[in-house]
């Protein structure tokens, strides 16, 4: 039967690995390729890199951390932070990823989805969705989570999917670096609403968390930094768990 | 020997190629190109292909004689060849993606799309699943049953004869994710982004 995917995330900062905490406060943690290939080595089902500041800054290291880690991991690996063209797509592609995530450049204009997943295919096509609670409803936000957008997080997802995206990256921008679990409830809402993979990220503090963006959340896949990062968990270790509560995943 | 990675702009196919020459080391040639006489003149071949089924057996045609040339190959020199998702697909008559589209026609049958049972089931069908092997083959030398592999696809390749198949995985119904036909091997999966078992399948691919 189909897995469900444990994914840890690294956030590159010009060649280096970094996690923010609300995006800010930024911690120098090592070398991504050798990051990655701990990971794989370990179990990961997909990496993913985010290039994190890359909507205003350089971001010509980021190929070359993907060239390099392509030639070392032989798992899929999926890059995103400030992708905006089907010129930056293909050139992340040529450099090794297997997936691009679209963030901005996907809620300014759905074009570059539409276009690129027929271009590349839907498979290499993630768009990331970062949301933030008000009242009611999730709004999207862009540029990093610094700006908010008032479109409806769920409407968006639909939408994404019918322009041609192959999965869901969801982000709780409320939950992000808080390490309090997810919000199951967009979670839940998103996956329900799509016939894509949702991939849950943003909050996770403790394995548990991981079981419940699976089992409450409906997520396909779980996305997290923070606890596989600073070595609190290993990703054998959070698999063995998930495997003892229950959840398919890959041993 | 050399083994060559037939380049017709099928999308991305930089994991192919590290994959390979990982495996490869140097002790055998790994080729990148589009070039007929080289194509012609390889060992084995190795066919990638990602998006639909009618991209890329648009872009094999846009390769003057590209065609010719693999149907030569496979089918009248009898060299090994391995197709990889929609590499492997291309090999029926005929796929649905998109439009109707005529395949290479190397193992009768369809490429259709995953019944999803009215949503039951997430497409694309992304992430690691389990081979059932249903009949031993060279490229699966040392790989278990029920070993996991990563797929990514909407598609599934349904042959006529079932004899062709050496294994199926579960999602949505039993869905083909390996082929054999004489010099001819199919993958649905990903073997250049399965690990180590992946790497294992490319390795026994490069030593028939």
């Amino acid at each position: 039967m189909l897995k469900n995917r444990i994914i840890p995330c690294l956030d590159v900062k010009n060649g280096r690995v970094v996690k923010g905490i609300n995006f800010i406060d930024l911690k120098d943690a090592g070398d991504p390729v050798e990051q990655a290939k701990i990971y794989s080595d370990g179990g990961a089902d997909e990496i993913c890199f985010l290039d994190i500041t890359a909507s205003n800054e350089n971001r010509d290291t980021i190929y070359d951390v993907v060239e390099k880690t392509s030639k070392k991991c032989f798992v899929p690996l999926t890059v995103g932070g400030g992708v905006r063209t089907i010129e930056d797509i293909n050139k992340l592609l040529n450099c090794g990823a297997d997936k691009v995530s679209i963030n901005t450049a996907a809620v300014q204009n759905s074009t570059v989805v539409v276009e690129s997943s027929k271009k590349f295919g839907s498979q290499c096509i993630v768009v990331a969705i970062d949301a933030k609670k008000n009242d009611e409803k999730w709004e999207i936000f862009t540029h990093g989570g610094r700006n908010n957008t008032g479109i409806d997080a769920i409407e968006f997802a639909k939408k994404m999917e019918d322009s041609g995206a192959g999965e869901l990256l969801v982000t709780s921008m409320d939950r992000d670096g808080t390490q309090v679990g997810y919000d199951i409830d967009l979670m839940s809402k998103i996956s329900s609403k799509v016939n894509i993979p949702v991939i849950a990220s943003g909050g996770v503090g403790n394995l548990d968390h991981l079981v419940d963006g699976i089992k409450l959340g409906k997520a396909s896949a779980v996305l997290a930094a923070s606890i596989f990062h600073y070595g609190k968990h290993s990703v054998k270790e959070a698999k063995e768990y998930l495997d003892k509560k229950g959840i398919p995943v890959r041993i | 020997m050399n083994v060559t990675i037939v380049d017709y702009n099928s999308g991305n196919i930089s994991s192919v190629i590290n994959s390979f020459k990982e495996v490869a080391k140097d002790k055998v040639k790994i080729e990148v190109t589009s070039d007929l006489n080289k194509i012609k003149s390889s060992d084995k071949l190795v066919l990638p292909g990602q998006g639909s089924f009618k991209s890329c057996v648009d872009a094999l045609k846009n390769i003057k004689g590209l065609v010719d040339v693999l149907n030569d190959f496979a089918t009248n020199h009898k060299k090994p060849l391995l197709g990889i998702c929609v590499g492997l697909q291309m090999f029926a008559d005929i796929g649905y993606e998109e439009s109707e589209t005529k395949g290479l026609g190397w193992i009768p049958g369809k490429v259709s799309k995953i019944d999803n049972q009215n949503g039951k089931y997430k497409l694309p069908h992304i992430g690691w699943n389990q081979l059932n092997t249903l009949k031993d083959s060279k490229i699966f030398k040392n790989i278990e049953n029920d070993s996991h592999m990563y797929f990514v696809h909407s598609y599934e390749f349904i042959p006529k004869d079932k004899s062709v198949i050496i294994a199926t995985t579960d999602y949505s119904s039993k869905i083909v994710c390996a082929v054999e036909k004489d010099n001819i091997f199919g993958t649905q999966f990903h073997p250049e982004k399965s690990d180590k078992l992946g790497l294992k399948i490319i390795e026994n691919f490069i030593n028939l």
